[in-house]
């Protein structure tokens, strides 16, 4: 029974840590970038002050803003810490997993991207149908890329829960073909999901090619806080989830206090050699003409249909 | 006759009866709009409780011999497991529709001053449809689904006085009788292998497999056109967008519901597993799949509210489809317990699109009786004008994009979740084919939440795009409870599906020989693990849950913290004269797809720019794109064009004079005489 209580608490606690450390590693990439660009950059402490500074801000709203704009920074935030709190980060076997597996995952990121989408079409300006018009474009052509890369680790594992994909992933002799193209699909992806350079520019305003700033420019006050926030732990979740499913190693199979703090240190190591990656990415690259995007996200389907088709013929019964 | 089947009888019979009284309460319009319109629901009320009664005692079969129709052969009439799902689907939507339609009707009085038309032939079609559901011999189903077909075409030319209704309506009874004649050829070949039109003997009847491939082929092709699969979809897009809202709202859906029941009564119970082939279960997922992706993708192109309902039909019959065909894949192949998981699927699916697509085309109707108008481009800001119609709108934009806690998601969940489960199998083709089915429903679902985010953004949302949004009005309240109803089912069906699944299982039990019961380990109704909770598990209750506390968490932390709320103009760039016309447009919001899947839209851009006295100086610019359906001009067309040319001939043939009949007779006798020598 305390056994059971201890896990639930881990499980709070590592959500809690999730929620908490997204604006650190917003702050850990923009430092890096800068440095990276010869600038000295922010403090990496810096989102959490611009998340305090908005809370305590007034909210001014269009005169014809709806309950849609009001709830929506809400249940965006909602729903993306419901989609993060089930994803293993230092316990591999979580029990909140068991309540929404990876397809119930990816919905609830959905959710949260069909109400911002619903929250830029809502005062009725051309920045906010440009968005909500392209953000949704593109993630419906990210969705099968997506969930056939993640597919293919079910398939190996014989489950489409988390926790029991993350063990099939920590078991691996060696990294399977399948694997490999899965991974690679699940990077392009993960990059579209977040609007990050060579899609978009998480750092623009106003310019004519931007999708994801163009839906939240009504917002102020402590629902810029709730959106922004949202989407630092999408980032962090994207993050951690090519770590759990494809380098899982170091992740606490059993709840013991050594275990789990190797598991945290691994976490927040894996974390930063993505965020180097990501950060080295984004500063060799330039953004691609948005009409490009869709042959990215092709390549990336194929990718992650090619991994599954040789998993079939490859890997069964292996 | 059990209970249940007497239910069934009666709710037969109120519907026969609101159409015989509708004539005769003519004078009394408004008396006869509320009489007609709570007869539908009460028959709906019925239907539904003969539905869940049928379903719970799912053991039981009952019959039940009319004695009408023709000297041998009574009507056999029946409810079996499958009957009565399909009753409860039906009931369910017949009950708010109903409602609503008492509501509805009172703008047709005022301006007809008459609701004959619909008093006689809306009760005659939910009659019709009724009957097909109960049919136990194909007598009865034909003549029931003639009933269904000619009182629905009634129905799509309501409006008939305008051309564009009459085509549609031509076109919807054309198809609708190729696709009856169809049927009918499939009834012929088990009747030809059984003797009798009973269902119980067709059921018994030996089938080779060439007899029992022609039968399922006739039938795919038959009720695939009924349901709208693409490609034998082209009726539909024109036929549900001219009939009245709350007959468009059962026609798309129950009608296509009716077809798929057709379908799942021929090939699962009449033709029977055994007699199945493995490809039969790949060419119902190809369709799916394909009905799915095309759908959706028409449907992002409307402009058309009830155009773009429409369209979306075709992609949910798609899911509904890929359910099917999975489930005869996987049956076929020898995994029962995978078959039953992906069956249940497919129903729920088929009873989820019943409410959220009924729901749809009532806010639909909401809208077009408080604007006037269907174009989406004349609208917007209707969330302040029509709060109540927009929330329920919303809920049913929810479920039909697959998000949760609606119900959509459970059944896009479980579909997802019996592809997942394939086993290994010989066939590479097969082994390919699943996965991208399963892709494209990926695809096709996240493309259905751009379609309605354009959909409930372009008409609710932003501001007025027209002076008749702009008066809009909030609808009545029988309008209102019409649209409530199906908007809870769709969040009970989404929060308590392990409440459901159990009262369907006796569906793929009595077809598969299989249930889901047998191989769920955690059985109470807080999770839903389909087949055991390591392979995958989903509590929608504990993610409401979830989700209402963090929310009442962050309200909480956050109410009355900070400063208030105060409201402003929009900002414009410092542009102060920003109009309703320069908002995105739903032409506009879907341009990124019409660009990305050119190929397949084919768009017609024509761009007309006119000058000032200078070609720097633009005085105005108009653009117009237009996007048909390939399906209709690619295949329809030339059929159409090849049909007119052989008459064409004929027609030549006959007209030539009396020599020419001379020869005609001369060689016929001649042909006629060689073939007695021959014999």
């Amino acid at each position: 029974m305390t056994d059971a209580v201890i896990v639930w608490l881990l499980n709070l606690a590592q959500v809690a840590l999730m929620v908490f450390t997204a604006p650190l590693i917003t702050g850990i990439v923009r430092k890096l970038k800068a440095r990276l660009q010869n600038r000295r950059g922010s403090s990496v402490l810096q989102p959490y002050r611009d998340l305090m500074k908005l809370f305590s801000k007034e909210v001014l709203l269009a005169e014809n803003a709806s309950w849609i704009f009001r709830s929506a920074p809400y249940i965006i935030f909602t729903a993306t810490v419901l989609a993060v709190s089930v994803v293993p980060v230092i316990l591999v076997n979580l029990p909140s997993s068991l309540i929404a597996d990876v397809i119930a995952m990816a919905a609830l990121l959905a959710l949260a991207r069909f109400w911002l989408a619903l929250a830029g079409m809502d005062i009725g300006t051309g920045f906010g149908g440009m968005g909500a018009s392209r953000e949704m474009t593109f993630s419906a052509m990210a969705e099968p890329a997506m969930l056939m890369s993640v597919f293919v680790i079910s398939l190996g594992a014989h489950s489409t829960n988390l926790s029991t994909m993350v063990e099939y992933a920590l078991h691996l002799q060696h990294l399977l073909p399948s694997v490999a193209f899965a991974l690679i699909a699940f990077l392009m992806v993960a990059v579209v999901e977040n609007g990050r350079i060579p899609i978009d520019n998480p750092s623009t305003h106003l310019e004519v090619t931007m999708i994801h700033e163009a839906m939240i420019l009504e917002y102020s006050g402590r629902h810029l806080a709730l959106i922004e926030w949202a989407s630092q732990i999408k980032l962090v979740l994207f993050i951690t989830l090519i770590s759990s499913l494809f380098f899982p190693w170091g992740m606490a199979e059993s709840v013991a206090i050594l275990p789990i703090i190797s598991a945290l240190t691994f976490w927040f190591g894996k974390i930063v050699f993505i965020i180097i990656l990501l950060v080295i990415m984004e500063t060799l690259l330039a953004k691609i003409r948005i009409f490009e995007v869709p042959d990215y996200l092709l390549t990336a389907y194929v990718l992650a249909f090619l991994g599954m088709l040789v998993h079939y013929i490859l890997e069964v019964g292996v | 006759m059990n209970f249940a089947m007497s239910l069934a009888v009666a709710a037969m019979a109120i519907s026969l009866i609101a159409s015989i009284l509708s004539p005769l309460l003519g004078r009394y319009v408004h008396f006869q709009r509320l009489t007609i319109s709570l007869l539908v629901a009460l028959s709906g009320a019925f239907a539904l409780t003969a539905g869940l009664i049928g379903l719970m005692a799912s053991e039981s079969e009952a019959t039940i011999i009319l004695p009408i129709g023709l000297p041998w052969l009574p009507m056999h009439l029946h409810l079996d497991v499958l009957s009565a799902f399909f009753m409860l689907t039906l009931g369910a939507l017949l009950l708010p529709v109903g409602i609503y339609s008492a509501g509805y009707m009172k703008e047709a009085v005022e301006k007809n001053g008459s609701i004959q038309h619909l008093g006689i032939f809306l009760p005659l079609f939910t009659l019709g449809m009724q009957g097909v559901v109960l049919a136990n011999d194909a007598y009865a189903f034909m003549v029931f689904w003639e009933l269904m077909s000619i009182s629905s075409y009634f129905l799509v030319s309501y409006e008939h006085d305008r051309e564009e209704n009459r085509r549609a309506g031509f076109l919807y009874l054309l198809m609708a009788h190729l696709a009856g004649l169809l049927i009918l050829g499939a009834f012929a070949v088990l009747y030809a292998a059984g003797g009798a039109f009973t269902f119980d003997v067709m059921r018994s009847a030996d089938l080779s497999s060439g007899m029992a491939t022609f039968a399922f082929l006739l039938a795919a092709f038959g009720f695939g056109m009924k349901a709208g699969v693409v490609p034998l979809h082209v009726w539909l897009p024109d036929a549900h967008p001219v009939a009245p809202s709350n007959a468009s709202a059962l026609m798309s859906g129950i009608m296509l519901k009716v077809a798929i029941f057709g379908f799942m009564r021929i090939t699962w119970d009449l033709i029977g597993l055994n007699n199945f082939s493995w490809w039969w279960g790949a060419l119902v997922l190809a369709a799916g799949s394909s009905s799915a992706l095309v759908g959706v993708l028409m449907a992002l192109q409307q402009n058309d509210l009830k155009r773009l309902l429409a369209y979306s039909s075709s992609e949910n019959v798609g899911i509904i489809l890929i359910g099917l065909g999975l489930a005869m894949i996987f049956a076929n192949l020898g995994h029962p317990v995978i078959a039953a998981l992906a069956m249940i699927a497919s129903l729920y699916h088929t009873i989820n699109h019943a409410l959220f697509k009924g729901l749809l085309f009532m806010g639909a109707g909401a809208v077009l009786h408080a604007t006037g108008s269907r174009n989406m481009e004349k609208m917007g800001g209707l969330i302040h004008r029509m709060p109540i119609t927009s929330a329920l709108f919303l809920v049913g934009c929810m479920s039909i994009s697959g998000l949760p806690p609606f119900n959509g998601f459970v059944s896009e969940w479980l579909t997802f979740q019996s592809a997942l489960l394939t086993p290994p199998m010989e066939n590479t083709m097969l082994s390919a084919l699943i996965p991208f089915s399963a892709s494209m429903l990926a695809l096709a679902g996240a493309l259905a939440a751009v379609c309605f985010v354009k959909a409930f953004g372009i008409v609710f949302q932003g501001r007025a795009r027209s002076e008749m949004a702009e008066q809009a009005h909030e609808v009545d309240n029988w309008m209102k409870v019409g649209m409530v109803i199906p908007a809870i089912f769709c969040l009970l069906l989404g929060v308590f599906p392990t409440l459901f699944i159990p009262l369907i299982d006796g569906v793929p039990q009595m077809l598969i020989h299989s249930s889901l019961s047998a191989s769920v380990h955690v059985t109470n109704w807080l999770w839903l693990t389909p087949v055991n909770a390591e392979r995958a598990s989903l509590s929608a209750p504990l993610m409401v849950l979830g989700m209402l506390l963090l929310i009442a968490l962050i309200y909480w932390r956050l109410h009355g913290r900070g400063k208030g709320i105060s409201r402003g103009p929009i900002w414009s760039c410092g542009y102060p004269h920003l109009s309703a016309q320069m908002q995105y447009t739903a032409t506009g919001f879907s341009q990124p797809l019409r660009r990305i899947f050119s190929g397949v839209y084919r768009p017609e851009e024509r761009k007309v720019i006119r000058y000032g006295f200078h070609p720097l100086i633009v005085k105005d610019i108009r653009y117009k794109v237009t996007v048909a359906d390939l399906a209709y001009n690619k295949i329809y067309i030339p059929i159409a064009n090849i049909t007119r040319a052989i008459t064409a001939r004929v027609a030549y043939e006959h007209e030539r004079g009396m020599h020419a009949y001379l020869t005609y007779i001369f060689v016929t006798i001649l042909a006629l005489l060689l073939w007695v020598v021959m014999a």
